[in-house]
């Protein structure tokens, strides 16, 4: 789509300029924010009343980090956001690795033991990734009181299986899909079964559509806030509910440079996630849009 | 069609009796793919499809505080359609909803246009305009509100410039308040169609291109004739995912405006929470639950059905 | 004992019947291929037979025992894919052990095995590679490998060379009928280039549609086909059709083609070839079967009347080929092409003088296009 040979005139130059500053314009819009929240974060209190936005930070300070993590009020707490913090790994964690497992599985025997009804199956499990949450609140509330772990948990880890599962299942599917089934019929002649040929074959060469899974399943865990709100206790809340707790908290003086600590610290997580690996994070937020 | 079993076989090596088998393997391994999407296939029966007739028959009943059954047939609904507050949501919804998805499909289009020009430090630029998609809408909400606060944020902060007659305060006006949801959320989601439109274009015949200039095209009429026309599905999956996000929208209003002012930007997601865990009006907001769900699927079941239909004639 | 038999396999995929009624026996250390165009049933029928897909109906036996509902690794059978499906996380050698471990064959035997292999095929110094390390042969050469450690009753070869380049593929095919002839296998081979079936197979079977039209030798394949699809499948460039009218001449035949606007063009039907069928087809419609070498441009040394019948044409294209050249002449209504040796001299336009070599004719009924003559 580039191989456009231009002409060097004045004129497509000055396109060629214009190109840049529109998309360095664009590129501000979205970065601006990120660097108000970080620099905003380390200033002092006076500096933020006193300063403007952009205004670098004279005196920085990590007080502000300090007492969110540690100190600031989260509603009747004031314990900052750092258990919670770790409340989040502990939800997160157990539920990616869960759901990516049984969504691995379930991508294998769907496309490479397909049976009678095993499409009406995918459809069945890829319906589930539309339907709005909303629905199933009121049920999954009642549910998790009759299995003893409403507010726990563990209740929050089920609750992002369940709902985890249709997504991971269409990411490993549509990487099946395109493994030759060849592949499966060779290890059934040389003799290996169901399980055998998932371990040895099937799983080795499946690393790229696991870190986009992982991924994927990561970053939606960590930054769910509705399941966290609505199925969690004041000691199993994950990091977003506290934060939006300790922002609406309204004892005091309005502390911004700490809400922005605490902003950064329940983002920090993703962000690294996305740095480090945003080729497979684009390919997990795309992996919807594309056929299989 | 390989579980019909064998024609009735009047060969004269008739199959043995219980090892007939329509699958030639073994039982077990016959049977362990089922076995193994059972789990899945159940959870799926009960916590997605079971859930929605659930809630559907609590949106049937009178429950307030906790699920009663005694039903009172479509009276949460008529309740719901006679509630103002409701009206406002799902007025809002509309607003934010096409706002939302059109600006995102501008923006994303227009930006993945722009990067395809072999433009150096493509990468780092990507990166940037895709970044806020990681974050949470509690964060998100968060810094725009920060942002958007008319004190300390941008009105401010412009005032401060010798702008003193600057206004920018949407976020405390009532009227204007959706447009600041409408703000942050592009902000979020339009780099993601940025990424779907550049993934798009870079799926593109290079030969189309080339046939187009030699055809004399200019490059914006190429775009406009060539290339736009071959990302149709792309816009059509784009606006799938950004109308989900929309309806499903709850997390960046509660973080950005609680709501508020008043109840000026409550959109269906916060006023069924509302209603269903803090006002204690299980069955109306089971009613409005419902009717979020039909929203989706008005969009859902005709997008089903052309991918299906054309992944079959594929 | 037949090393395969195959006895009235069906295989019915909702309403679309893929197999219809199949039945062939081969011997043990038989060279067997499956030929015909894509659709027409042939690597259904190979699936059929390694059990990676269950037939409808019918049997399939492998050394007299029936393993028609046996799981695919319980037959003795071996696969090499079009695609050769090597796994893609092994070496080179784990992918030609990874059958014999999955049979617990211990470990010093499975290292033998695959050294025996690798040496047989020239592949020791690639044994520690990763197939994505591998060239297109390299690869094949594995995936025969895989096959040959095993040493199963009955190795089945689906397409195998049609991902190689055209060069490869000749050296590859001389190299699978040396192994062959050294290792005396049974071998089911699927393709769909008939030069292929013609050097390799033993025994040929041509497939349509789900049914087999022939099964036979090379040579009565090439030489007798019963009909005209198998007739033109067979052969490149393919069997000339040529519409005709069999007529009676003095209580013998002859051919009639039309030839419009030009003198009427009349072929004997040799005599030592008269079939009973003939007589009730007189003064209708037929079709004349003629292979490209079957012309030969007029010559010297091939003065003899028995030797053919004279027919003299207009050249419409010339295509030397190196070894040969191929004309492209009108012959009544249609184009036919004829081999003649590199050494005509005959350019496009000129008229040139053929014989037709009617001793190796073949005559098919222009309705059902079987085989008359």
């Amino acid at each position: 789509m580039a191989n456009v040979i231009r002409r060097q005139t004045p004129a497509a130059r000055l396109g060629r300029g214009l190109l840049y500053g529109v998309l360095i314009l664009a590129a501000l819009f979205y970065i601006l924010p990120l660097v108000v929240m970080l620099m905003t974060s380390v200033k002092p209190l006076s500096e933020i009343s006193a300063g403007s936005l952009l205004s670098f930070p004279q005196n920085p300070t990590l007080a502000p980090w300090t007492k969110a993590w540690g100190e600031a009020c989260t509603g009747m707490r004031c314990e900052g956001v750092g258990g919670y913090f770790w409340n989040s790994f502990a939800i997160v964690i157990p539920a990616v690795l869960i759901s990516t497992t049984i969504g691995a599985l379930n991508g294998y025997a769907l496309t490479k033991w397909r049976f009678k009804g095993s499409e009406l199956v995918f459809a069945l499990m890829l319906f589930g990734c539309f339907i709005p949450f909303q629905v199933m609140l009121l049920p999954m509330a009642q549910t998790l009181g009759w299995l003893g772990i409403s507010s726990s948990r563990a209740g929050l880890i089920l609750v992002h299986v369940v709902f985890g599962i249709a997504f991971t299942t269409l990411f490993f599917r549509n990487f099946y899909v395109g493994i030759p089934n060849e592949l499966v019929s060779a290890a059934k002649l040389d003799g290996a079964g169901f399980f055998r040929i998932f371990w040895r074959i099937i799983l080795p060469i499946s690393a790229p559509i696991i870190v986009v899974s992982v991924i994927w399943q990561f970053t939606q865990i960590w930054n769910d806030f509705l399941f966290g709100v609505a199925f969690s206790a004041h000691n199993t809340q994950p990091v977003t509910v506290a934060l939006n707790n300790l922002v609406n908290t309204s004892t005091g003086v309005r502390e911004y440079n700490v809400d922005m600590a605490a902003a950064m610290i329940a983002a920090l997580p993703t962000l690294v996630v996305y740095v480090l690996a945003g080729k497979y994070f684009v390919r997990g937020l795309t992996a919807g849009s594309v056929k299989g | 069609m390989r579980d019909s079993l064998p024609m009735k076989n009047t060969s004269a090596t008739p199959l043995g009796a219980g090892a007939k088998r329509s699958t030639p393997s073994g039982s077990l391994q016959a049977w362990l793919p089922r076995l193994v999407l059972a789990p899945s296939v159940a959870i799926s029966l009960f916590f997605v499809y079971g859930f929605m007739l659930w809630t559907f028959v609590l949106s049937l009943t009178s429950s307030r505080m906790l699920p009663s059954y005694d039903f009172v047939g479509f009276g949460q609904y008529s309740r719901l359609m006679a509630n103002e507050r409701w009206w406002v949501a799902s007025t809002n919804l509309m607003i934010f909803g096409v706002l939302f998805v059109l600006i995102c499909l501008v923006i994303g289009s227009l930006l993945a246009i722009l990067l395809d020009q072999k433009i150096r430090q493509e990468g780092a630029l990507r990166t940037i305009y895709l970044y806020p998609m990681a974050l949470s809408f509690i964060v998100t909400g968060v810094v725009w509100k920060w942002l958007l606060n008319p004190q300390l944020g941008i009105q401010a902060m412009v005032q401060s410039w010798g702008f003193e007659s600057f206004r920018f305060d949407w976020i405390t006006d009532p009227d204007m308040a959706i447009y600041t949801l409408v703000i942050a959320a592009v902000w979020q989601a339009s780099g993601f169609v940025m990424a779907l439109f550049l993934a798009g274009l870079r799926g593109i015949d290079d030969s189309i291109v080339k046939a187009a200039q030699l055809d004399g095209a200019s490059l914006p009429r190429i775009y406009w004739r060539v290339v736009m026309p071959c990302l149709r599905p792309v816009v059509f999956s784009a606006v799938m995912i950004l109308a989900h996000i929309a309806i499903k929208s709850f997390d960046l209003v509660v973080a950005l405006t609680g709501g508020g002012p008043g109840y000026a930007t409550d959109l269906p997601a916060t006023f069924m929470y509302a209603h269903a865990f803090t006002r204690a009006q299980i069955g109306l907001g089971s009613a409005s639950a419902m009717l979020m769900l039909g929203g989706v699927l008005a969009i859902l079941i005709p997008y089903l059905y052309s991918e299906l239909r054309s992944r079959k004639h594929g | 004992m037949a090393a395969l038999e195959i006895h009235n396999v069906r295989k019915e995929f909702g309403n679309e019947r893929v197999l219809k009624d199949v039945s062939i026996s081969i011997d043990s250390g038989e060279f067997l291929i499956l030929v015909g165009p894509s659709g027409c049933g042939k690597s259904t029928l190979m699936n059929a037979i390694a059990g990676l897909e269950p037939v409808t109906s019918g049997n399939i036996y492998i050394d007299g025992e029936d393993v028609t509902w046996r799981t695919p690794a319980d037959r003795d059978i071996a696969m090499v894919f079009q695609s050769y499906a090597l796994y893609p996380s092994m070496t080179v050698r784990q992918n030609i052990s990874f059958g014999l471990e999955m049979r617990k064959v211990p470990k010093p035997e499975r290292e033998a095995a695959v050294e025996r292999v690798a040496d047989l095929l020239q592949i020791t110094h690639l044994l520690e590679r990763k197939p994505a390390q591998l060239s297109g042969g390299q690869r094949q050469r594995v995936a025969m490998g895989r096959a040959l450690a095993r040493e199963p009753k009955v190795y089945l070869f689906d397409e195998p060379l049609s991902n190689l380049d055209a060069k490869l593929r000749v050296d590859m095919r001389t190299e699978i009928k040396k192994l062959h002839q050294r290792l005396g296998t049974t071998i089911v081979y699927v393709t769909h280039d008939q030069v292929e079936a013609m050097t390799l197979a033993d025994c040929i079977a041509v497939m349509r549609d789900g049914h087999i039209l022939q099964l036979g030798t090379p040579d009565e394949v090439y030489n007798n086909p019963v009909d005209m699809f198998v007739a033109g499948f067979m052969g490149s460039p393919s069997m000339n059709f040529i519409r005709a009218t069999l007529e009676d001449n003095n209580g013998g035949y002859q051919l009639r083609i039309a030839t419009p606007g030009e003198e009427e063009l009349v072929l004997p039907w040799p005599e030592a070839r008269i079939a009973p069928d003939m007589a009730e087809r007189l003064n209708q419609p037929v079709i004349l079967g003629l292979r490209p070498e079957h012309f030969s441009e007029e010559d010297e040394r091939l003065t003899s009347q028995a030797e053919g019948t004279l027919l003299s044409t207009n050249v419409a294209v010339v295509e030397p080929t190196g070894a040969d050249i191929l004309l492209r002449l009108p012959l009544g209504e249609q184009e036919v092409t004829a081999r003649v040796g590199p050494k005509c001299a005959v350019a496009a336009g000129e008229r040139l003088a053929l014989r037709v070599d009617m001793g190796r004719a073949i005559l098919f009924d222009a309705k059902t296009e079987q085989r008359i003559a």
